[in-house]
This record gives structure tokens, sequence and C-alpha cells, in this order.
């Protein structure tokens, strides 16, 4: 700092930010990568002035400075450019000198981080690493009578049904009257949660068809992922592959230009079609795609201006209600396409959850509903949404499949669980909680940004800059510089690895309950939780 | 594990036949209650085919209630067996004071109602009385239904059947259904017993049905009256049964479609494969899990077995024209009935369904794996 210099109220010191940088310079082989790698330019080239003083022995030689110069690491302290504990500098330090550290306190950065005036916005997810799911265990097990079954050798029927089903009596009605039977399809019960072209960078999308095709045609698991709002790349439209994907509308409508124009080309039909209304991360908030990220591709794609933000509404303009929206959106959505596509609303967990379930019973044309709870993540929100807004999970999945059953309709509306889940690790545990909670299947996007792509993303705020175009990473920017440093190979094999395992420790769960011939949706007298409160609210089992 | 014996026999047998053959196959159960279903009665009811028969244990102030509460409803008792058991019962046996076997004559308002509705009330009439002893345990109901005897206790099914004198030559039946209990993870609740009862349908089970708590609230989310009790995981192979027949209007050709419907790529096979993927997945809710091993017999006096998809439970069924036997166990068939063909004996697997029916002249059996013969 200058000794003229001025101390503003958003002065900083590095102890005031949330992560500070170490660095060694013993180590330190001055090679520069660390500040070309920073995709915030927290760390610059510094040049350091150093004063020894030395004292002779003696009286012949006076006392004097030796004044040198080297050079090494300024961390800048200024709010646009905080470090965010990425990590990258120590990735591609080759002397392992230099890493992020968290501060051991609470930052006196989160008070600036509004600089005219603009609330703090981000990518992630809430930051908390608290998680009701995590605590759910699985007591039940199969003792003498009915032997636990072998994971390893059994035959395991994890698939689950994403569509309208039909009550047994309904089904032989229409069946004996050659009636419309609703499109259902068997599917995997972990499906890839809704992460759009746009919000992922090309790379991550391509790695990400890439290994959901793989697992269909090569490993036979009905793997589905869906695309976010953000359209899809005409190529992927109108090949075969189509059939694996969920193409999602939202209120912004990006990308259904192109969509509709490819009716007439698309060999298959898609899974389903996804209608969101609302997301955890942001709920009640529509979607953000900030300019720095929305290029030439991008743009075309979606319809729109290159280098603007395309903020979407919060709800779907052209309908009045969420009545209208159920009844004219689904309708006109299953028109599209022959009938032949279930059509199935996207809500963020809340609670008038209920209000909206109980209008899809009534819409013979609802074909599920997925419900993502607070710990949703997003590739751009305001911190306050992701941070504040939004219901927990499990309870509120908990609360809709109990209505369900209420109603004797929890085998016709397909109830699907997002948010949060895995995001200690847990996948396969998290998945089966909610699956015998009452999913019928689980959405996830995160655990799989994280372990198919490397994605640095923590619960403790850490790099969250998918927003603005620069992940490190290259799976959330539009920045072909960074893109390639992901390799779509990769992300695929990653991809067949996380579902291999998540298979696997699946039936791991499933096997010593005793269940392998269907997936075990609503099997809550499974699970236990070492919290009354929760476990009344549940309505599981109380265990110490 | 639980034993389980049924018998189906041309000439009206005595229940010991089937106890007797849960007692050799003792080494599988720990004599904690055995429960009988009777139907197609000889002896003396043979008198009352069409009048419903009441079944239960009552304590002498139940047994005032009943008979206000039956008067009320305009039943007359036409007939009664009286059981007189002996002074003391046998080890883990509670001292009760009536088993109640008592044939009603219908109420007159009741004469010109459809078979549907004198059904209806029929078990309406069950419920009602079941709730009205379950606080304290006064009444215990296990039937009320034309041509249907039950009798269910806690303890060792021999010293039981001694206890109450089964053998009387009053009480004969051609068709039999029993289970010696090993109880489980459920306390010992007379209404866990087997075989489990439902508007003529009755079934017993062996095993474990994992995937209890999703099947029973599918069921009582049916808005059927009759779709309760569950003390058992097993009660609800009976319901589904009836949940088939009754509201589905489909034969026992689709009961292991139900409960253990063919894998996808069986399906892809199947000539009905698509009419029953929908099944499947219209029934995903009953699909059963677990070991289980199912005897039931159904309205119109058949029999049958049925195993779980991974076929986890023994089970053999044999006999000769006339006199045909449905064991957990072989040595309960060697026992009840040793002069038959053994080369006839069947066993049951995954796919199979086998049935014996009243005119019991041979096994019939199918295979899930074979095309539907009804059209549905």
């Amino acid at each position: 700092m200058e000794s003229v210099g001025t101390i503003n109220p958003s002065t900083l010191s590095v102890k005031d930010l949330p992560w500070q940088i170490m660095w060694n310079k013993d180590k330190c082989t001055l090679c520069g990568q660390c500040t070309t790698v920073c995709p915030v330019r927290a760390i610059e080239l510094g040049v350091h002035r150093k004063r020894t003083l030395q004292v002779p022995i003696g009286l012949e030689e006076k006392p004097g400075n030796l004044l040198s110069v080297y050079f090494g690491i300024d961390q800048r302290t200024d709010v646009a450019h905080a470090c965010v504990g990425c990590g990258m500098c120590n990735l591609v330090c080759p002397n392992g000198a230099i890493m992020p550290l968290r501060s051991n306190e609470i930052d006196k950065f989160r008070f600036h981080v509004n600089q005219g005036g603009e609330p703090r916005r981000r990518g992630g997810r809430r930051n908390s690493a608290d998680s009701v799911l995590d605590k759910i265990k699985f007591v039940r097990i199969s003792m003498l009578t009915d032997p636990a079954l072998d994971a390893g050798r059994h035959e395991f029927e994890l698939r689950t049904l994403l569509g309208r089903i039909l009550p047994p009596e309904e089904m032989l009605k229409v069946s004996r009257e050659n009636g419309w039977m609703p499109p259902v399809r068997e599917i995997y019960p972990l499906v890839i949660g809704s992460m759009s072209f746009g919000a992922l960078s090309p790379n991550m999308w391509e790695g990400l068809q890439m290994g959901v095709a793989y697992l269909n045609e090569e490993l036979g698991m009905p793997v589905r992922i869906c695309t976010g709002e953000g359209g899809c790349p005409p190529r992927l439209l109108k090949s075969r592959f189509l059939k694996y994907v969920i193409l999602q509308i939202a209120s912004g409508y990006f990308g259904w230009d192109e969509i509709i124009h490819n009716l007439p080309y698309m060999k298959e039909d898609p899974c389903a079609i996804e209608i969101k209304y609302g997301q955890g991360a942001k709920p009640g908030d529509g979607g953000l795609l900030m300019w720095y990220k929305v290029n030439k591709l991008i743009a075309a794609i979606r319809g729109v201006p290159q280098g603007v933000s395309l903020p979407s509404p919060p709800t779907h303009q052209t309908k009045y209600s969420i009545e209208e929206a159920v009844a004219k959106m689904i309708q006109s959505m299953y028109m599209a396409w022959g009938f032949r596509v279930p059509v199935y609303p996207k809500i963020s967990a809340t609670s008038t959850t209920l209000a909206v379930l109980n209008n899809l019973t009534r819409n013979p044309y609802a074909a599920g509903l997925a419900i993502d709870g607070e710990d949703g993540g997003t590739g751009a929100a305001y911190n306050v949404s992701m941070n504040h807004m939004g219901h927990p999970l499990a309870s509120n999945l908990r609360d809709a499949y109990l209505n369900l059953v209420k109603l004797g309709k929890q085998n016709e509306i397909p109830l699907f669980a997002g948010g949060g889940i895995g995001k200690n690790g847990n996948l396969a545990a998290n998945a089966a909680a909610l699956i015998m909670l009452g999913a019928s299947g689980v959405q996830t996007g995160k655990y799989i940004m994280q372990a198919a792509a490397g994605c640095l993303g923590s619960e403790a705020d850490r790099c969250n800059v998918c927003n603005i175009g620069v992940c490190p990473k290259g799976i959330t920017s539009q920045d072909s510089r960074l893109d390639r440093r992901l390799d779509p190979e990769k992300v695929a094999q990653r991809i067949v690895d996380v579902y291999l395992n998540f298979d696997t420790e699946l039936k791991k769960i499933f096997a010593p309950l005793g269940r392998s011939t269907s997936l075990p949706i609503g099997m809550s007298d499974a699970l236990g939780i070492d919290d009354a409160a929760a476990a009344e609210r549940l309505n599981i089992k109380y265990v110490l | 594990m639980c034993r389980l014996f049924s018998i189906t026999s041309n000439d009206p047998l005595s229940p010991m036949v089937a106890i007797r053959a849960i007692d050799v196959m003792k080494e599988g159960h720990d004599g904690s209650g055995v429960g009988l279903f009777l139907t197609d009665l000889g002896g003396e009811f043979q008198n009352f085919k069409d009048e419903p028969i009441l079944s239960g244990i009552f304590s002498n102030e139940g047994l005032k209630n009943l008979d206000r509460f039956m008067i009320d409803q305009d039943f007359m008792v036409k007939y009664k067996l009286s059981i007189k058991p002996a002074k003391t019962p046998p080890p883990g046996t509670p001292k009760r004071d009536n088993y109640v076997i008592r044939v009603y004559e219908y109420p007159a308002e009741w004469e010109n109602l459809s078979k549907e509705e004198v059904q209806f009330r029929l078990m309406m009439v069950q419920l009602q009385l079941r709730r009205m002893g379950e606080q304290d345990e006064s009444m215990l109901i296990f039937s009320f239904w034309p041509d249907v005897i039950m009798i269910k206790e806690v303890g060792d099914p021999l010293a039981i059947a001694e206890y109450l004198g089964l053998d009387r030559k009053e009480l004969m039946a051609r068709v039999i259904l029993s289970q010696g209990r090993q109880n489980t993870n459920y306390a010992i609740n007379i209404y866990a017993c087997h075989p489990f009862f439902i508007q003529g349908m009755a079934s017993a089970t062996n095993g474990e049905n994992t995937a209890f708590v999703p099947i029973r609230e599918f069921l009582t989310s049916r808005n059927f009256p009759g779709y309760t009790g569950y003390n058992s995981d097993s009660e609800v192979f009976t319901h589904i049964l009836h949940y088939m027949q009754n509201k589905l209007g489909m034969g026992m050709e689709m009961y292991k479609h139900i409960i253990t419907p063919l894998k996808d790529t069986e399906l892809d096979r199947h000539p009905n494969g698509q009419w029953l993927r929908n099944l499947k997945q219209s029934c995903r809710p009953l699909i059963i899990d677990g070991p289980n091993c199912v005897i039931g017999c159904l309205p119109d006096k058949s029999m049958f077995m049925v195993q779980d998809s991974k076929k986890l439970r023994p089970g053999v069924v044999g006999g000769r024209p006339g006199l045909f036997a449905f064991s957990s166990e072989m040595c309960g068939l060697d026992a009840a009935i040793p002069d038959r063909y053994i080369n006839l004996d069947y066993q049951p697997m995954k796919y199979e369904t086998v049935l014996v029916s009243r005119e019991r002249q041979e096994i019939k059996k199918w295979n899930q794996l074979e095309p539907l013969t009804h059209p549905h």
C-alpha cells in the first residue's frame, strides 16, 4: 500500500478475505503458472523490496542497510479479485509452493461483495454441510427368516417408472376399450439433473451425453439426462440418442425454437418433457445465464443475441395461473409429440407443494412431479436466494408421498427428488433414503459435476464462479481456452464409473433389506434416524 | 420358519390330519401358534352350506355382547358347536372362556339382497365385531362366512388340538388349510396367525414379505373396508388375491403376474408382453419381496400354491385323485398321504402356479412364461 493511500470502508486486508494464499518463497520457482491459471486473478507477480540490516564487527565500518529485491506472489484484496479458494494454483504448482487456506473466522469480505449496490451472485450451492439424508440409517436388516440377499449374485430390479401410471382398474378398462394409455418410461432411478447447454461448457455436455449413451447402449442401464433450460444441439435432436434425453422447458423458453423446428426431423421421441416452474437453488427466481457465457454458439442454440445476460422470468409469463400452466402447458407439450412423451413439472420444494400435487392428481396427463429441495445447485443465482430461500427436501418429499398414499395415487404420479443428493459424497445412501421415503427416483447435478468432471465447488463456498464463465476446470465456462482443459471422453468414462459404483452401492443397501424384486419405493419401515423430531416428522423410526 | 400344510379331499377329513402333518414338521416351528381354515365342510355343518358361520374366541362378557349385537342385527343362531376345552390349557396357551363356532340364519331383510351385497355385509359384520372386541380382547373374530370355519390359538398345534378336542366327528372338512407358527418379528398376536381370510378366500404363508409396508399402504388406500388388520406382513397375500379377483375381475392365472411379475427381458419375449407390462406397472406396489411360499384356497374351493420370484422356500404338492396335500415340507406330505405315487409329486418353482380344483382329479400347473389363456 502506498504511504499516501487512504483507507476506504471496503479496503480489506488479506486476513479479511475468506481465503488466504499461503506462498512458500523457498519452494517457488517463479514459473508463473499459478498467476496464469487463477480464474479471478487473485494473485499477481509481486516485486518485493527487502531491507537487511548489516552490523559489522568492530568500529571500522558503520552499520548499514542492504537493500535487495525479490520476486514472488501478491494476493489482491479488492473485492473483485478476492481469492475464491479453488486451489488451481496448488494444482499447477510444480513444487507445491502455494495453496489457499480457509480463514479461521467469518470473513469481512461478505460485507463488501455488494459494490455499486449489486448483491453477490455466484454459482454453487447453499454452503451448508447439514444433511438430514446423511443421518438416515437403514435399520431393517433381514435376519434369519428372511435371509439378506446377495448383492453380488442375485438379480435386482432397480428400474423405476416415469410417466402417468393408470390405476389397475383404469388400465384394464383402457386396455379393453383400446383407449389412450399414457406413455410410461422405464428408467434408471438416478437421473442426471437439469444442467443447461450454456451453463455447462460444450465439452462437459458432450462428455455427459457420451457417458449416458454408453451406459444405455453398452451396459443396458436406462440412464436419462435432463437438458435444463437452454435447448439442445440440433445434431442431438436429430439423433437416435434423443431418447435418453429429457428436454426441459422453462420460463425463458430458451432453445425451444430450435426444438420445435427440429420436430419433423426427430428419429426418436425424447424420454420426457420437464416443465420447470422452479428450482431448489433459487426458488421462485428464474434461470440466469450471465452475459459472460452467452457466446456465438450459445446465442444460436438459445435463439438470442450474443453477449447479453439471460434472466428467465420467475414464472411462465404466458400462463395465468398454476392451474392453467398445469392444464394447458402439459397438454400442449403432449400434443407436440402426439401424446407419446410423458410431460411432468418440476418445482422447487415449498410449503405449498401439496397444492401443486393435488392439482396434478386431477390432471390425467401429469406424468410425475419433480421436487427440487433447498440444497439444489445452480450455475448462477443471487447469494441470498441460494442461502436462504427454499424448503428442505426430505420432509417435503415425504409429505407429498404420504399425501398421495392418502389419495391412493402413490403409484400413479411418480415423485422425483432433487437437491443436495450426495452433497457430502453419499449419493447411493441419500438416493436410497429418498426412495424409501417415497421418491420414485432422484435427480442429481452437483455430484455428477464433482465426480465426473472434477468440479471444485464445496459447501465451504469454494470456487463458485460458475456464473462468470471462468470455471478453472472448463466445466461451466464458454471460453474455449478453458473448455479444452476438460476432455469429453474422460468425462464420459467417469460418468460410467459413477453409475456402476452407484449401482453396486444401491444393491449393497437393498440386499440386506431383503429387497430385490422392485425398487423399495415408500419402504419407510427400513429407515431410522437418531433425531426424535426428524423421526416424527418423517414418520420413520427413532433410533439411538 | 412357519410350516404350512393343506389338504383337499373328496371325503371329509378331521382337522387332526393337518395337525398331525404340522406336528411331523415340528422341527421348523416353535409351537407359538396354530391356525386352521376349514371349508367345503362335512359333518354336521354339511347341513348348513349357505348360512354364515361365525368363528372366534370370546370372553364371557364378549359372548353376551355378541348375542346382543347379533339379535339387534336380526341374526338367529341355527346351530352351534360347543367346544369344551380341558381344564388346564397346554403351556403357552392362554385360558379362554369360549371358543365359538356358530351357524346363523340370515336376517329376514337380507333376503332379496344381491349376492355381492350379502357378501359385503357379512364382511362388515365381521369387521364390526372385531372392532367391538379389540379394546378389551373380549372378542377375537376369525371369519363369518358360509361354509367356513376358522380356529386359531397360541401354543403348540398338537397340544392345542387335543386340548380343544378337534378330533370330534362334527368337525370335518374337505378342504383344510393349516399353519404351524414360528413367531418372528411381530409380537404373538392371534390376529397375526395364518391363514388369513377375506370374503371366502384364505391363504397362509411361510416367510417374510419385505415389501409389506408399501403393499399395505396401497391396499388400505383402495378404500375397501376389508383391507385392514395387517398384524402380519403375510395378510397382504390374501388381500392381493381378493383385490385381483373381486376388484380387477382376474382369475388365479394372474396372481403370479401381480405379486411376482416377469422381468423386463422376459416380458419382451412373452406373447402377451405389452399387456403384462402395463399390468406390472399399474400393480407395481403389489409386487412382493422376500422368501415366501403361499398356499391358499379360493371361494370355489380350489387350492393353490405359489412361490416368490427367487423360490427361496420349499413347497410340495402330491396325492392321488380324490386326495391331494400341499405341504411346505416333504415329510408333512409323507405323513398325510404315504400311499401316493411320489413321482407325481410336484414342487412349483419361481414361475409356476399349481392348483387342485374341487374335483380333485389332478394337479394343474401353469407357468408365467406361457401365453395367457383368457383375454383380459
